[in-house]
């Protein structure tokens, strides 16, 4: 027997496809997907209405969505992360229904529990068999781990592979096993691989982002987490790359040796394993070729769920954010109390979301956000952010090119850092800083609609994102 | 001064701005920025402020800002007004 079927629309209109439903899709196509676009095609073809899109991300690669939101083939849209036209359409109001924003965590916890129950899952799989045992390690597509989609092939009604690499039966190298999966279609292609992964990540050569890199790394050396065992997560930002690039110079030459570095997972992470700085790599996400190589063929670079990865209780008994040391994370707005937003620009408009943010933050023993005091006009430091991302309690360092501010709320890690020459500066007179360069800005108006919801790994919504004005 | 020609200074890089001078009986100001919820008005009174430091009655300005400073913003419509126009006495 097999699962192939001939097209998507077959697929969809096999798996019970009919209004109202709601469908889910991962990204580790990122902004080379081309499976959440040709699935909605085939389920606007077969005339469904009102149904609900809920994608771990949307990318400017998606801006047929809005097409299909002004069809109202698509009325509701649930994600972690939305960027490009998408967001800007959403933001001047195109959709009734409000976004609800998610975390990396917490959209696995709502669809393990219920909370957000999905028809069909619609995998994007670089690889897969007859039979659905899917990889995301081989073929033209390949993007590595498939972490996100784990949750939509477990608890969804219904799952159908995408592939364009058929691969012979049984696919015993993969991440989701037939078990879970219903039907599979084969297209000519799932993705762009120049879309895919950013290609060749580098660190940065602003100095501005390399002095703030060299902040951060001696901020982690000083801090008391700074030791054997030591865990240890960074994005794929410039700065964070160069702190990831100059903390392996440190740990090599201090012979620190960590146990896991995690999240989505870059080259530079991948050298630190290789040169020792780790014992084992976590990835729910590869974000370069270098990541992809690596988790295909070196056995301490694992794949994990985005459960695994960053669920809070009561959803799983624990996950791999609960034992993070170190994580290192950007900001587009701060206040003084430390929150964070991701999901805002400096015009209101959507441009982000949480992803793992609120997640690492919350369970790192020392959240550090890196970002530059101003950019262009922009204070980092508002009285208010536009969006609360990340509660501010669960940040614990700010540095800046002007100094660094440690949340008043950690008491121990003040008492750590001050014996160091850190330029250590309260948030306050930071703020102070940014004002006197560029002025104070006048808060931004907005509308009255709610056009975002963001919902915090816990469940509780602690923010709402207005149309624009 | 007086505004006798159309002129140029700065740039559309990010945290400069585009001043563009041309003659015109008064002034007026055409303001474009990713920060004019926020800092708008600012801009503007700073505009109006070094016009009228620098005498000038007539002119129309375009503003391309791009995120400048007010110090930025102050260098680049000095630069524009001089280039776009001549002493009153050589007028």
């Amino acid at each position: 027997m097999d699962k192939l079927v001939n097209s998507l629309k077959e697929a969809l209109k096999a798996a019970g496809l009919k209004d109202g439903a709601t469908l889910s899709f991962h990204h580790h196509m990122r902004n080379g997907d081309y499976v959440l676009n040709m699935a909605l095609a085939a389920a606007a073809d077969l005339g469904v209405k009102d149904l609900t899109i809920n994608a771990s991300a949307i990318f400017p690669v998606h801006a047929p969505l809005i097409d299909l939101i002004k069809q109202g083939v698509v009325t509701g849209l649930e994600c972690n992360y939305m960027s490009g036209p998408v967001g800007e359409a959403i933001s001047q109001g195109l959709l009734d229904k409000p976004v609800i924003f998610r975390t990396h965590g917490g959209r696995p916890a709502d669809i393990a529990s219920g909370q957000s129950p999905i028809d069909i899952a619609v995998i994007a799989a670089p690889a897969a068999d007859k039979m659905g045992n899917i990889s995301g390690k081989f073929g033209p597509s390949q993007c590595g781990s498939l972490g996100y989609a784990f949750a939509d092939a477990e608890f969804a009604d219904k799952v159908i592979a995408v592939t364009d690499h058929l691969m012979p039966y049984p696919l015993v190298e993969y991440s989701i096993p037939e078990t879970q999966v219903d039907y599979v279609v084969q297209v000519e292609k799932i993705g762009d691989p120049k879309g895919i992964v950013s290609g060749t990540t580098k660190i940065t050569r602003d100095p501005i982002g390399l002095l703030m890199a060299q902040y951060a790394t001696q901020v982690i050396e000083a801090s008391p987490y700074y030791k054997d065992g030591m865990s240890f997560q960074t994005g794929a930002g410039g700065a964070s790359l160069a702190t990831a690039a100059f903390l392996k110079d440190r740990m090599l030459a201090r012979g620190i040796k960590g146990s896991y570095g995690m999240g989505g997972i870059t080259s530079y992470l991948v050298d630190m394993l290789e040169a020792g700085c780790f014992e084992s790599l976590v990835d729910v996400q590869c974000f370069d070729l270098g990541a992809v190589e690596s988790i295909r063929t070196n056995p301490k670079h694992r794949e994990v769920s985005a459960l695994h990865y960053a669920a809070p209780r009561p959803a799983v008994a624990s996950s791999l954010v609960d034992n993070l040391d170190f994580v290192i994370l950007g900001a587009t707005e701060m206040d003084k109390n430390f929150n964070v937003n991701v999901h805002t620009n400096s015009q209101g408009i959507i441009m982000g979301g949480s992803g793992g943010h609120s997640d690492t933050a919350a369970g790192a023993k020392l959240a550090m956000i890196i970002a530059p005091l101003t950019r262009a006009r922009m204070p980092l430091i508002l009285d208010q952010v536009t969006c609360l991302s990340t509660p501010g309690e669960t940040i614990d360092i700010l540095v800046t090119q002007y100094g660094i501010a440690i949340n008043p709320l950690r008491e121990d890690l003040i008492q750590a850092l001050s014996a160091s020459k850190l330029p250590l500066r309260s948030i306050e007179d930071l703020q102070k800083t940014a004002e006197d360069l560029v002025g104070k800005p006048k808060p931004l108006p907005h509308g009255d609609k709610v056009v975002g919801k963001v919902r915090y790994r816990s469940g509780e919504i602690i923010s709402e994102i207005y149309q624009l004005n | 001064m007086y505004i006798i020609r159309q002129a140029m200074a700065g740039t559309l890089e990010s945290s400069d701005v585009l001043v563009e001078i041309s003659p015109a009986d008064r002034i007026s100001i055409d303001l474009e920025s990713p920060v004019k919820a926020q800092f708008g008005d600012s801009i503007l009174a700073t505009t109006q402020e070094v016009l009228k430091a620098q005498g000038v009655e007539g002119a129309q300005v375009r503003l391309q800002d791009q995120g400048a400073l007010d110090c930025t913003l102050r260098a680049r419509l000095e630069a524009c007004i001089a280039r776009a126009s001549e002493e009153a006495d050589h007028a």
